[in-house]
């Protein structure tokens, strides 16, 4: 059977082009690699090699000749044995004028399906994500009095003492006890295999923590703070998030990444940076940020567990903090649930994080004033818990959030759009996030305190959407 | 690997000492013996079948098949083939974006690949990976990599876990001479070498980043010494000679399994087409790729020992082209044919 060359595309968006010069002519032998032709198209010159070996039947398309159709039968190559009278039989068509209106039916069907596709297929609707409530607490449960550093260090040790395949990695982890003293004790109980310490080395550590966790171990990578993973963050997004969808759900990494986050106190812009609203951008990414030190435990621990790549923001000033965490054996909460943290009637507060100290502290004070604000803390960004935010907005009609984060794109700006589409009618008033100032953080005190959302800030925006 | 144990992973040891202060007293890498009749016939079965499989994939490509990026193996097949051939059962490997050849020589399926470079439901990832991204966890592929270097760090991370474990097998991880010049290379030597991994890095030299040749990239254009500031040993192997790249091999594997941590092969290669289908590859005269292919062509060295020594007939050669053909048509029909994904598959393998 003669085979057809066909005028190939060259490039991701080529339709047509060129038939710039012929190489080989009628009768010559061609072996597969040779080059047979040149094709110009809308960005370069190209060599078109043979696929087939046999010798040249008949060229279709003079060279010179312009705007030939991808998929058009340029040339006939003749197998061995094969006589060129083969041709007009098996190829009618090929010596008509206009060689760029035939094309090859597979190839063409190809095209056209393709284009059809974002007309006739339906886009699917997103699935709905169910969430388990938080587990019971057993009456008469002791509650200890606990700091968030204690409850981090509790939810590690107790998951790695359950599975051997839990390490964690880090700078400073294991001989110095933690930069922050979250890894205290872990090195002592668990050696020196299992608790890492790495040289500065974020984007390297990154991408061996996810390395190990696609061959089915479950890293714990620690950064110092999140300001030093935008050194890694391609390991994070490119690597860990993205490589189950694209193996088609063979291999995902189990990885937890945590460390501070988020502004501490006087250091500065380069180390005063809330991520939560780049990382809840991410699909294939679960993304926590914990307030309590219950909240710490309870989902550090379900973030081991998760086979998911999870980004766990914690933050240095909230590290010290006290709250009492339930003395259970094994204390797990659900990603992906808000939790209320009062109820009220009045207006709504969603925040999460370090953002929940001014909610928690305005709250107190509107209550002087009358106002009974229903406070939620998010908990986990992605997957968001919108149906809980959405619930109580039905219920008080007004809706503020609070985050340190800048302002553009923030979290809470996410919320004020989804509300808004989904609970519009239910509103009274216009959503008002409150976020840090449009600024790089400043040193000086007096301006450091400026660039931070304030108790008085929020107290005002609910009073606001309350028309108070 | 009888020396990684608990304390090697840790990163509390002191740095390995010097492990090579002439490299190649320690690890040669230049022995190159002769093939046996099994051997040849090997290789030349498996550099074939990569070999007509790109020139098929260009095809497809040039017919609309196959979308977006698509860079061609042809050239290099006798790196993969020989590191494939010295490699045993749970050995890792993983590799950048040019990597069809790497996962027919790890044995996943030609219509697998095939269909998945067509973006249809029948490819190894569902059609949702593409060219640049498949992986299998029965092979121990683990991809397929679209950020130039990000699969040094994540082979890294494979020997971490070899070690972790405890176990004898190595992670193989191949990167360009492009590559090379990335910073988490170098983070990631720093950590195998202190940490004694058993990973061999393979910096496939193919002369061109993109369009950009070794001279003008890099200061240091012998890659196998780019370890030496961590101690890592390492060699420059003739890439177009299987027999010398499996012999590299058979020692570079030999050292990771015995404990002494990474190596480094510099596998001197060429790729023939351009970086991606649509390069045209001016930055290089044409004299210069017929002259590799002519000359140093893996294939046809391993054809010519074949019919020299006897071991196979003109026609037993063509038995095994048709052959490869046929598998390669086979997967090409599969591939076309094959349905596009469900457009329920939009939303799945996101989060498990």
């Amino acid at each position: 059977m003669p085979i057809d060359i066909l005028m190939p595309a060259l490039s991701p968006t080529m339709e047509e082009g060129t038939l710039s010069k012929w190489v080989k002519k009628e009768g010559d032998t061609v072996k597969s690699g040779d080059v047979i032709a040149e094709i110009e198209t809308d960005k370069a010159t190209m060599e078109v090699e043979a696929v087939d070996e046999g010798v040249i039947g008949k060229l279709l398309v003079e060279a010179g000749t312009e705007n030939v159709k991808v998929n058009t039968k340029i040339a006939i190559l003749l197998a061995e044995g094969e006589s060129a009278d083969a041709i007009s039989a098996d190829a009618p068509k090929a010596d008509a004028d206009t060689p760029a209106a035939t094309s090859d039916a597979a190839g063409g069907k190809a095209r056209e399906a393709s284009e059809e596709t974002p007309v006739a297929a339906k886009v699917p609707a997103q699935p709905k994500i169910e969430v388990a409530a938080d587990p019971d607490i057993p009456e008469g449960t002791e509650m200890v009095s606990t700091t968030v550093r204690e409850a981090l260090r509790d939810a590690m040790a107790e998951e790695m003492r359950r599975d051997g395949d839990v390490f964690v990695m880090g700078e400073e982890v294991a001989e110095y006890q933690g930069a922050y003293k979250i890894t205290q004790g872990l090195l002592q109980e668990f050696g020196a295999k299992r608790v890492v310490d790495t040289p500065i080395t974020e984007h390297g550590f990154a991408g061996i923590g996810v390395g190990a966790a696609m061959s089915g171990l479950k890293p714990i990578v620690e950064f110092m703070t999140f300001n030093f993973a935008m050194q890694a963050i391609d390991q994070i997004i490119n690597s860990a998030a993205k490589t189950l969808y694209m193996s088609g759900g063979q291999m995902g990494a189990p990885i937890v990444f945590r460390g501070p986050n988020g502004a501490a106190a006087r250091v500065g812009a380069q180390h005063s940076q809330d991520f939560s609203s780049w990382y809840s951008q991410i699909p294939g990414l679960k993304v926590v940020m914990p307030y309590t030190a219950a909240d710490a435990k309870g989902l550090l621990k379900a973030a081991i567990r998760d086979p998911n790549p999870v980004v766990f923001l914690e933050n240095e000033i909230l590290y010290g903090q006290h709250f009492d965490v339930p003395k259970l054996d094994d204390f797990v909460l659900p990603i992906g649930k808000a939790r209320i943290h009062r109820k009220g009637k009045d207006a709504t507060i969603v925040s999460f994080g370090i953002g929940m100290t001014y909610a928690v502290k305005a709250v107190a004070e509107l209550e002087k004033e009358g106002i009974d604000v229903e406070l939620i803390d998010l908990r986990t960004i992605r997957p968001m818990d919108l149906p809980t935010v959405i619930e109580s907005v039905k219920k008080t009609g007004r809706l503020v959030t609070v985050e340190e984060g800048y302002p553009q794109n923030s979290v809470g700006t996410e919320i004020a759009t989804r509300v808004m589409q989904q609970a519009f009618d239910y509103l009274d008033a216009p959503v008002l996030t409150i976020a840090g100032k449009d600024v790089p953080m400043p040193y000086a005190a007096n301006l450091e305190k400026l660039a931070l959302p304030t108790v008085g800030e929020v107290v005002q925006a609910v009073k606001t959407v309350c028309y108070k | 690997m009888a020396q990684t144990k608990s304390a090697s992973a840790s990163g509390r040891k002191p740095a390995a000492k010097s492990a090579s202060k002439t490299v190649s007293k320690e690890f040669s890498g230049k022995n190159t013996p002769e093939f046996g009749k099994d051997d040849d016939l090997h290789a030349y079965r498996e550099m074939l079948l990569i070999r007509r499989f790109e020139e098929k994939a260009g095809q497809l490509y040039g017919m609309g098949f196959i979308g977006g990026f698509c860079h061609l193996y042809i050239g290099q097949e006798a790196v993969v083939v020989g590191m494939q051939m010295a490699q045993q059962e749970g050995d890792q490997v993983i590799t950048a974006y040019r990597d069809h050849g790497h996962m027919l020589a790890c044995g996943m399926s030609p219509r697998g690949v095939m269909a998945e470079l067509t973006g249809r439901q029948g490819g190894l990832s569902k059609g949702k990976g593409g060219s640049m991204h498949m992986f299998s966890k029965e092979k121990h592929f683990y991809g397929g990599h679209g950020i130039v270097g990000a699969q040094v760090s994540l082979g890294t991370g494979l020997a971490f876990a070899n070690a972790y474990r405890n176990n004898d097998s190595v992670s193989v991880a191949y990167f360009g001479d492009g590559a090379a010049n990335q910073g988490q290379v170098y983070e990631s030597f720093n950590m195998a070498a202190l940490w004694k991994l058993p990973i061999i890095y393979i910096v496939e030299n193919n002369r061109y980043a993109m369009g950009t040749s070794t001279a003008r990239a890099t200061a240091q254009s012998n890659y196998s010494m780019r370890g030496v500031g961590f101690g890592i040993p390492g060699v420059q192997v003739d890439g177009m000679d299987v027999r010398a790249v499996k012999a590299a091999a058979d020692e570079a594997l030999a050292h990771c399994r015995s404990g002494k941590g990474p190596i480094i092969l510099e596998m001197l290669t060429y790729r023939y087409r351009g970086h991606s289908m649509s390069d045209p590859a001016k930055y290089r005269s044409k004299e210069e790729v017929q002259k590799m292919r002519s000359e140093q062509d893996p294939i046809e060295q391993v054809r010519n020992r074949l019919l020299e020594k006897g071991w196979a007939s003109e026609d037993e050669l063509k038995a095994i082209d048709k052959d490869i053909r046929d598998i390669v048509t086979d997967s090409a029909d599969f591939a076309q044919n094959d349905p596009e994904p469900d457009a329920s598959e939009l939303y799945t393998d996101i989060l498990l």
